[in-house]
């Protein structure tokens, strides 16, 4: 018996790959990795470290989900693997649907813990409650929220062999990629320092970008923010944005709207900088500061690196 | 062209949550429901809109029971042609997705588009499995899409930024933000819904893979602990020693 854990390494192999084969390394059976993508066999071998015994690498195949799911189940029928783990990304919502049909397996998506039996737990309800969804069929799959699980590393590296998946053509032609480079991606991210209106003009978001750079966090903003195009459209972070779960959150000049506290309520630690007594976001916060931002965010970024320096 | 858009309920955004029978059941007591925003604003407004542009027609398609008639005929009075419902409770996503999937194949759609997951059940998962069980492409998460002849030019988020790729159809789309926006609908629409086909169609048998167990609220937050202005120095001490995360 065996668990197959599905990697795509075109960006490197990130926090979220060492959180899924962690977590596959739970389940109790042997460990190996199916990926694609241009990641150097040191970093796929170091996969093992994490818990991986093989990984088996097809770098010729794309980001198409067709040549994906068909990837992942002729791996699956290499390996007798019964279970199928993914990271909850955008590749994952395209692919995991597909081979859940492909291999008639049961999909959970979403999960934020290690199965109890064959049920696991996943966020419904945009953050609001938690389901056990039961896995009714010999094959699983299920994907897993970033930041649900650490990391566990402390074994050795493992070996990579090339991986003829016959997997066939992309079903698709990409045209063109537009990316910023370098930037941690905001999903993995573990503190994001976010801002909304009440930063009054996009000119303003040098304290914000400061805070980040200071604390090694990703920047985020809020819905209004995006649509006025104060910032890009992947930084905003609500229900109709991107869903994250830090663990922590600072938000600043944000109110707290329903919609926004939908994409952040599974953060762990939330501290809110409001000038309003009342905004509600203070209810979902651990830690508020009423006061105007303008003085708040350079003042906690100082108070940061004194923190560094004397740590 | 002929467009199919999968919709399907969900409670409005602003429902308070909460579970009956041992927390084995949504507690729909006083749940008014809507279509899911993603479904109708970003999935059927964008078929409308291709519709306008370029020809063809528009039927909505959900699972469910008869309750579910006054959500299908909101997506109607937004300008829908017709509506399909299949007549059974969508148990899971593997049985929606084969539900409409029967629909669609005997009804060869060009384009078949749904919004990027439901808000109640955050799953994504319907788009990916109708998209294998028809063996066609699925593109996830687009936020622009045209078409020009048997071809589709489809924006889609990827991690930290924006893919611009072609595909040829018939093909899936799930829509995400950035795809069209909201349409209010008119009396006229209200009125012409009313009158508009829908068709109820058996469920095909089929066996959910997956099944809710019960359900469980977050614990409730600790009241939150406030910070002098002034002192930012306390603030990273407490995130430091009492919250551990930095």
């Amino acid at each position: 018996m065996s668990t197959l854990v599905y990697i795509n390494s075109s960006n490197g192999i990130g926090k979220a790959a060492l959180e899924v084969v962690s977590y596959a390394k739970k389940l109790g059976n042997d460990v190996v990795v199916v990926a694609n993508g241009n990641a150097d066999e040191a970093s796929l071998a170091s996969l093992g470290e994490y818990g991986a015994s093989k990984v088996m690498v097809d770098r010729s195949v794309e980001g198409d989900s067709q040549q994906v799911t068909r990837m992942i189940a002729s791996a699956a029928e290499a390996t007798g693997a019964s279970t199928v783990i993914f990271s909850h990304d955008l590749t994952a919502k395209s692919v995991a649907p597909r081979l859940s049909v492909r291999m008639k397996a049961g999909l959970v998506s979403g999960a934020v813990a290690v199965p109890e039996g064959n049920t696991v737990k996943v966020n419904v309800f945009s953050g609001k409650a938690f389901g056990h969804v039961k896995i009714n069929t010999d094959k699983k799959i299920i994907s897993l929220l970033p930041n649900s699980i650490q990391p566990e590393g402390g074994g050795s590296a493992c070996s990579v062999e090339d991986f003829a998946s016959n997997a066939g053509d992309s079903s698709i032609k990409v045209l063109e990629t537009k990316k910023p480079e370098g930037e941690i991606p905001l999903p993995e991210a573990e503190l994001v320092v976010s801002a909304g209106r009440g930063l009054k003009g996009p000119e303003n978001w040098g304290m914000v970008e400061e805070l980040a750079s200071e604390l090694g966090a990703a920047t985020a903003c809020s819905r209004p923010v995006a649509d006025i195009g104060w910032r890009p459209h992947h930084e905003h972070v609500g229900q109709t944005g991107v869903a994250i779960r830090p663990n922590l959150y600072i938000a600043a000049g944000i109110s707290g709207a329903i919609q926004h506290l939908a994409g952040v309520n599974g953060s762990k630690v939330i501290v809110v900088v409001n000038t309003d007594a009342e905004a509600p976001f203070f209810k979902a916060a651990d830690y508020g500061i009423v006061g105007d931002a303008f003085e708040v965010l350079p003042r906690l970024t100082e108070a940061v690196k004194k923190f560094k320096s004397s740590n | 062209m002929k467009l199919l858009v999968c919709i399907s309920k969900s409670p409005d955004t602003t429902s308070k949550i909460s579970f009956t029978e041992g927390n084995s059941k949504f507690d729909e007591n006083g749940v008014q429901y809507i279509v899911n925003p993603y479904d109708e604003w970003y999935a059927l407004v964008r078929a409308l809109e291709l519709k306008e542009a370029g020809g063809g027609t528009v039927t909505i398609c959900t699972v469910g029971s008869v309750a579910d008639d006054s959500v299908i005929r909101k997506a109607l009075a937004i300008g829908a042609d017709a509506a399909v419902r299949i007549d059974a409770e969508p148990t899971d996503a593997y049985y929606t997705a084969m539900q409409i999937a029967e629909y669609a194949k005997a009804n060869e759609f060009d384009l078949v588009l749904t919004g990027k997951e439901t808000i109640n059940y955050n799953g994504s998962q319907v788009g990916g499995m109708l998209a294998e069980a028809l063996d066609v492409p699925f593109i996830s998460l687009a936020s622009k899409l045209d078409v020009n002849g048997s071809t589709a030019t489809v924006e889609t988020e990827i991690a930290g930024g924006v893919q611009v790729c072609e595909v040829s159809i018939p093909a899936v789309i799930s829509c995400a933000k950035g795809m069209a926006e909201q349409r209010i609908p008119n009396m006229r629409g209200i009125m012409a819904a009313r009158t508009k086909p829908l068709t109820v169609v058996a469920p095909a048998d089929i066996q959910a893979l997956t099944s809710f167990e019960n359900y469980d609220l977050p614990p409730a937050k600790a009241a939150c602990k406030m910070i002098d202005p002034e002192n930012m120095d306390e603030l990273v001490s407490l995130l430091h020693n009492e919250a551990k995360v930095i």
